[in-house]
């Protein structure tokens, strides 16, 4: 498959076996490619190795084919990831800055704990994705998922955008997730598609987008359009729900007396 | 109650924090097929266990004894071995008896003995007991009073082979490679609440049934207390023994369907209930109501197999995980994709169940996974 948005550069491509590779010895193997200057590197036969592309922090294009194992892109500092297959459990786990594209759908805890960069999943993902997702100042995570969710999507979120498509939904049906927002305190949600008031969290309120989110909307879902091959203006003519954190410190009253 | 002292926690291990790694691949045509694969796929997770257990559950392993029970039992000393073989002169016809062939290897230290034997139930030492039931107390009297001995399993034309060690040297060990089965599950261990010894490791099993498992079951003491007042007594020392008692008891003598049976180990919460038609509420209260005690708490991933049957599921809130593959007539369930991956690339779907959903692979009917969220919709290559 192509991928549309990778800008054609003169640097060599360096490809990797990874068959038979740990993935400590993966990761040190695109260390060192990275720190020799490689712009673009392709992994073939990847099977569970976890934690592709941790420790990175230059612009480097990575493109997965096979199954990256946990944790893929976890503390990453601008590289930018493509899976052509699905992604496992902690997807973006506390990534800092990049993209993660995945062609194919996502397990847990996508975006766990994300401080920034873009992760882009082209179908479902799992429970708990963009739990405790946070921002500061510039550091804005985007999260833009094609599918649907499975539950607890958005728990204790601190920060970011998180955008839910359901693009794989049939004409009325209901997004099946639960406890969506639960104990979230900052950040948004973006529905597309209809839920029912019971899946969501305490802690949540919803309300009609407003321009400033529809620009938000417009900018990632153009971007999600480009790398899967949608027509975003399609998808943008549909309703939208925003969700928000109704209290900052939602279990305040709890502990605190 | 017989001392187990000497074989706790002879790693001192006794809190580490990880996951274990389970798998499960049945051909649903009741096809045999090597374990090379499964091997395989158990050994790409690794990094999930610690070294502590690995294990393994074959189904239609011994057709030529398809008819006797096939006794593995693990033996710590030879008095326990003599006494546990003159117990079953007693009890059982033999039909066959033998070591189970191992090789030896580095990574495999101290193992206990284990003997395997093919036995006949004669009807009359029954006295109007069924066969399965006889067996199971006979499986309960080894387990509690004779010293030193364990039975791995107990059931017809299957087997379990497990120890410490990863799940790719207990396989090595055990020559694994050299059998068939149409049904395989696999386990590799990273123990946290209980010690790492052999007949700790998984699967655990009764009469046809296994069941290997990723999590932990903090409801163990219930549901031991429970199933105690049905005869069946906990020497394993791991919570998971209470699962495989558990469907023995609702399967075989409650004779519930294995979906019903997920619905009481990850029962529907009180709220969804309340949103079910009316038939299904009254199911779902007198499930709740009348086995309260077997609810299964804590977070859990259990691949659960009897003959012509190996169902997967989560807890509710899908605190492990499992996904689904699915390739011609082969379901494979798995801790993670990558394993199937590797042994099956081109997989029709590959799909995560929603937490509590079984997937149901059976020689009787297609493979059923209730609330596919990803698979029915995903006709995208991968």
């Amino acid at each position: 498959m192509e991928n549309k948005v990778i800008k054609r550069t003169a640097s060599p491509i360096d490809r990797i076996d990874a068959t038979g590779f740990s993935s400590r010895e993966l990761n040190a193997r695109i260390r060192e490619l990275a720190h020799n200057g490689t712009e673009r590197v392709e992994l073939y036969n990847v099977y569970g190795q976890r934690y592709i592309g941790t420790d990175l922090d230059r612009p480097i294009e990575v493109k997965i084919f096979g199954t990256p194992g946990n944790d893929l892109g976890i503390f990453m500092d601008s590289p930018r990831i493509t899976v052509y297959g699905n992604a496992q459990d902690g997807c973006g786990n506390t990534m800092n800055d990049g993209e993660i594209v995945v062609h194919g759908h996502a397990g847990d805890i996508a975006g766990l704990s994300a401080r920034g960069g873009k992760i882009f999943i082209r179908d479902d993902v799992g429970y708990r994705t963009g739990i405790h997702m946070k921002e500061y100042g510039d550091k804005k995570p985007a999260l833009v998922i094609g599918g649907t969710s499975q539950d607890f999507l958005g728990e204790y979120m601190a920060g970011g955008i998180l955008i839910l498509l359901g693009l794989n939904l049939q004409k009325e049906e209901a997004h099946r997730t639960n406890f969506i927002g639960t104990g979230m305190h900052g950040g948004v949600i973006y529905l597309r598609g209809s839920i029912n008031d019971f899946q969501l969290g305490k802690e949540v309120g919803t309300a009609e987008p407003e321009e400033k989110d529809w620009q938000i909307l417009r900018k990632f879902i153009s971007e999600f359009a480009d790398h899967f091959g949608y027509n975003a203006e399609e998808i943008l003519e549909h309703k939208f729900i925003k969700l928000f954190p109704l209290w900052l410190r939602p279990y305040g009253r709890l502990y605190a007396y | 109650m017989k001392d187990l002292n000497e074989t706790n926690n002879p790693y001192c291990d006794d809190k580490v924090i990880d996951a274990c790694s389970i798998f499960g691949m049945m051909n649903t045509t009741g096809e045999r097929f090597s374990g090379e694969c499964v091997i395989r796929a158990i050994a790409n997770m690794h990094v999930r266990g610690n070294g502590l257990g690995g294990g393994f559950a074959i189904y239609g392993i011994y057709p030529e004894y398809a008819g006797c029970y096939a006794f593995h039992i693990m033996y710590l000393s030879r008095e326990g071995k003599s006494e546990v073989e003159d117990f079953l002169k007693d009890r059982f016809r033999f039909m066959t008896a033998e070591e189970v062939p191992t090789r030896r290897t580095q990574k495999i230290v101290n193992p206990p003995l284990v003997w395997r034997y093919f036995l006949e139930v004669d009807q009359q030492k029954c006295n109007g007991q069924p066969q399965d039931d006889y067996v199971m107390d006979r499986v309960m009297e080894i387990n509690t009073r004779i010293k030193d001995a364990f039975v791995f399993s107990s059931g017809k034309d299957m087997a379990v082979f497990k120890g410490v060690g990863y799940p790719e040297e207990i396989a090595e060990y055990f020559c694994l490679e050299e059998y068939e089965g149409y049904l395989w599950t696999a386990h590799g261990r990273f123990p946290t609440n209980t010690p790492g010894w052999w007949g700790g490791a998984h699967p655990f099993s009764i009469l046809d049934w296994t069941v290997v498992h990723n999590g932990e079951i903090s409801s163990y003491g219930i549901n031991r207390r429970y199933l105690e007042g049905f005869g069946y007594h906990c020497t394993m020392q791991t919570d998971t023994e209470v699962i495989a008692y558990a469907v023995d008891l609702l399967v075989r003598k409650h004779g519930l369907p294995m979906e019903i049976v997920a619905k009481i180990l990850a029962p529907p919460f009180w709220d969804d209930i309340e949103r079910c038609p009316e038939d299904e509420q009254k199911l779902f209260r007198t499930l709740r109501q009348v086995y309260g005690s077997l609810l299964l708490n804590g977070p859990f991933t259990v691949i659960i197999a009897n003959h012509g049957e190996m169902i997967g599921f989560t807890d509710r809130i899908r605190l492990r995980p499992l996904t689904a593959g699915v390739k011609d007539s082969v379901l494979y369930l798995s801790s993670e994709e990558s394993a199937i991956r590797l042994i099956c690339p081109d997989l029709d779907q590959a799909w995560i169940p929603m937490g509590g959903e079984p997937v149901v692979g059976s020689l009787e009917r297609p493979i059923v996974s209730k609330g596919v969220t990803i698979a029915e919709r995903n006709e995208a290559p991968c």
